[in-house]
């Protein structure tokens, strides 16, 4: 029972991380329509910056660590945004009223174009980093197995929800969260009562990218690495948390993320960490079949 | 979605070089918040597993000065020219461009079938037309679940790799299932019986097999529509890959398979001994007689491959793809089976997909997991979507840029991806309907004319 706790805590602080990489994949596709494949990369990129910029505050002499967390976030959110806003302006805009594979197949190379760029800037090694927050309390101890909870699932878990709260807070009750909503359900209409389409689109890409160097920066601090090729693989499996979540909805990315996060846990605890990938995908095709549009995803209706 | 995005030029007509100016620096801003820490700094693993970092400041103002350069250099060349696309041709030279399009099919056959006597001497060449051809034939069944059907698949690699393993496996070691073979001694033959004939026995068993694994892929997504589809496509060919790389008894796992037997000219072996095909024709022996026979089989596996298709394409299943493709709805109320219609595009996809992997096991004699990632399905996409889905000529065309151009770039070394992507999004933005811009329609009422490409849909599914 306690080695169950153990992977419950560790499968919900994984799927806190995809949770966060999933709101950008399903926010975009709700106001766009399209598969954002090179999101995956914007979060391989918050993390390099937020390594970097942990390497340069550290050697500057700061030493408090909360202190320098905070700066790390704030840096590595707004540079990594403006990656999400360039990206959004140079491949995905001149492609609004294109078909729907283009703005798809351009993504892609996005994606590829991203990942060798910080292959290219940064080398392709492993890039690691010694445990930044650590100790941790023990819950439960029965002997012959202890369930532990690390400061940094701690950390990883408050910054998600705060995050998810204040993001919560954007969409429903500010202008700019209404904005979005109406651009969503439709653009033309929302182009007509005043709503400046192109920048509320510019926006979400900013705060999903926002989300995803916050999923980053986690990442970074829980595993301690970065490398140019996490971006892919951490990418397939947030896109998969959202389509399992119902994609274009929010409470649906984070419900997704967490349940790929407890999926790909408790296989790896329970069977093989080999296959964990295997089953998170199997996974998502047995619920696509008995519901084609994901947990939480709105019926799509047929117009004839 | 239908929001006319206002031209940048045309919004701002008499703007004069100081908004020019500003937009550069703007630009080189950008540039400069989002390069100073990925390019300005440069981080390694030290040697005592320590990271450090060093400032490389000349490499970002270089960058940072070359995205204002760009920017303004960018910004006169839009005025100069004016908008894209409002260059309207002489009718003489369109006619002239129209005859020159028609001439082109049959001339790119003749070259093709010229490759091997013009290049003979050049094994490199030859080499990267054997490639290209791969990549022709891939794009082109592709292009049956895509381009005809209506499709998405971003798993077409899963078939691929199915076709290449199953072809190697069955080569090497004949059923390779041992509890089987030991209750059933009357199955237990091995491929070795078969002798030089094993690729051509097994070419066909790999492409059903990779049909089969088609079916089991369609089955479950018969009701996925769009994206849901396309991911379900992503995760089957990711499965396949990860079962691949990590059933190391079977597949030997990431260091894949290698001494698969080579093709023989129709049982005749392509060796220098007297029993080879270069004694047997009565000319020495050289190696380049099997890159030639590679070359002409995936030819003649594309071609038929393309004359499968168009010859499809008038069947009554034809039709129902390219009727599917238009209004799935409208297509059910007229009574057309949908689910046959699903499963026989993915199983026919995929076994010219299956095709392909066998045909790309024998040319190699090695295969392993990394052959067989998302970015190879990502490439037959964008091969397919480049040449403008559904035209046959257009994915051979695009195959031979995008496969000629990658092979180009090889000198950039590890900037070759980079430029790479860079390209796949700039012809996206130019020509996002792909290289060739018409449609021949398969059905027609009096005449038989082309249509813009702008007037075929791209599927639900």
């Amino acid at each position: 029972m306690d080695y169950f706790f153990q992977q419950l805590i560790n499968g919900l602080v994984l799927g806190s991380i995809y949770g966060l990489i999933a709101i950008g994949y399903t926010m975009v596709y709700g106001i766009v329509g399209m598969i954002n494949f090179a999101h995956g990369d914007i979060f391989m990129i918050g993390g390099f910056i937020a390594l970097i910029t942990f390497l340069i505050l550290v050697s500057i002499g700061l030493t408090f660590i909360p202190v320098i967390l905070l700066l790390v976030l704030l840096v590595a959110m707004a540079v990594t945004a403006l990656y999400g806003w360039t990206v959004e302006r140079i491949a995905y805009r001149p492609l609004r009223q294109s078909f729907r594979l283009a703005p798809m197949l351009s993504a892609i190379g996005m994606s590829f174009v991203l990942s060798n760029f910080a292959q290219v800037s940064q080398g392709a090694r492993v890039k690691p980093v010694p445990p930044i927050i650590t100790g941790g309390y023990t819950l439960h101890d029965s002997g012959n197995f202890a369930v532990q909870l690390s400061n940094v699932q701690i950390v990883v878990v408050v910054t998600t929800v705060v995050l998810l709260a204040a993001f919560t807070y954007i969409v429903s009750r500010t202008r700019f969260g209404r904005d979005m909503r109406a651009c969503e359900q439709d653009q033309t209409m929302a182009a007509l009562l005043g709503v400046d389409v192109d920048r509320t689109i510019s926006m979400t890409f900013v705060i999903g990218a926002a989300l995803a160097a916050v999923a980053g920066m986690m990442y970074l601090l829980y595993y301690g690495l970065v490398d140019f090729f996490m971006g892919f693989i951490a990418g397939i499996k947030a896109f998969t948390a959202a389509v399992l979540g119902g994609i274009g909805s929010l409470p649906g990315a984070m419900l997704g993320g967490l349940a790929i996060g407890l999926i790909e846990t408790f296989w790896s605890a329970y069977f093989s960490v080999e296959y964990k990938d295997v089953a998170a995908f199997s996974i998502l095709i047995i619920v696509l079949i008995f519901m084609p549009t994901g947990l939480l995803g709105r019926p799509e209706v047929e117009k004839v | 979605m239908a929001v006319p995005a206002p031209h940048p030029a045309s919004a701002e007509p008499t703007a004069g070089f100081g908004f020019i100016l500003k937009k550069a620096v703007i630009s080189a801003l950008v540039a400069l918040v989002l390069f100073f820490l990925m390019i300005g700094i440069r981080t390694e693993a030290g040697s005592s597993g320590q990271l450090i970092y060093w400032t490389r400041f000349g490499e970002l103002a270089a960058i940072v000065g070359a995205v204002f350069v760009g920017s303004i250099v960018i910004e006169l060349l839009r005025r100069w020219i004016g908008p894209v696309g409002g260059v309207e041709l002489p009718a003489s030279v369109r006619g002239g461009f129209a005859v020159l399009g028609r001439l082109l099919a049959p001339a790119l056959l003749i070259f093709a079938l010229l490759v091997p006597v013009i290049f003979y001497k050049e094994r490199y060449l030859l080499d990267l037309a054997i490639l290209v051809m791969t990549y022709v034939m891939l794009g082109w069944g592709l292009n049956i679940v895509v381009g005809l059907a209506g499709l998405l698949d971003l798993g077409y690699v899963a078939f691929y790799a199915v076709g290449a393993y199953s072809y190697a496996l069955l080569a090497q070691s004949g059923l390779p299932l041992p509890h089987l073979t030991d209750a059933f001694p009357y199955v237990a033959f091995s491929m070795e019986q078969l002798g030089p004939w094993a690729f051509w026995v097994l070419l066909p068993v790999s492409g059903l097999l990779a049909a089969l694994w088609g079916v089991i892929l369609g089955f479950p997504v018969l009701r996925l529509r769009g994206d849901y589809l396309a991911i379900v496509t992503l995760a089957f060919g990711e499965i396949i890959r990860l079962v691949i790389l990590n059933w190391q008894d079977l597949t030997g796992g990431p260091n894949g398979i290698s001494g698969i037997p080579r093709p023989t000219v129709f049982g005749i072996p392509l060796t220098p001994g007297e029993h080879g095909f270069a004694a047997m024709i009565g000319v020495p022996f050289s190696p380049t007689h099997r890159l030639v026979f590679l070359f002409y089989l995936i030819l003649a596996l594309a071609l038929i491959t393309n004359w499968v298709t168009i010859r499809l394409r008038r069947l009554p299943i034809g039709r129902a793809w390219e009727a599917m493709r238009e209004d799935e709805v409208a297509c059910r109320a007229l009574g057309i089976n949908i689910t046959t219609t699903k499963l026989s595009a993915f199983a026919i996809g995929a076994m010219f997909g299956g095709f392909a992997g066998a045909f790309f096991a024998t040319r190699q004699g090695f295969i392993s997991p990394e052959s067989f990632s998302f970015q190879e399905s990502a490439l037959v996409l964008a091969i397919v979507v480049l040449g403008g889905m559904g035209s046959q000529l257009g994915v051979a065309l695009a195959a031979i840029a995008m496969i000629g151009g990658f092979e180009l770039f090889r000198g950039l070394d590890q900037f070759r991806m980079l430029v790479f992507g860079g390209v796949m999004v700039l012809l996206m933005i130019w020509r996002p309907r792909g290289l060739i811009g018409h449609r021949a329609p398969t059905v027609f009422l009096q005449k038989r004319t082309e249509i813009s490409a702008s007037l075929v849909k791209e599927g639900h599914g």
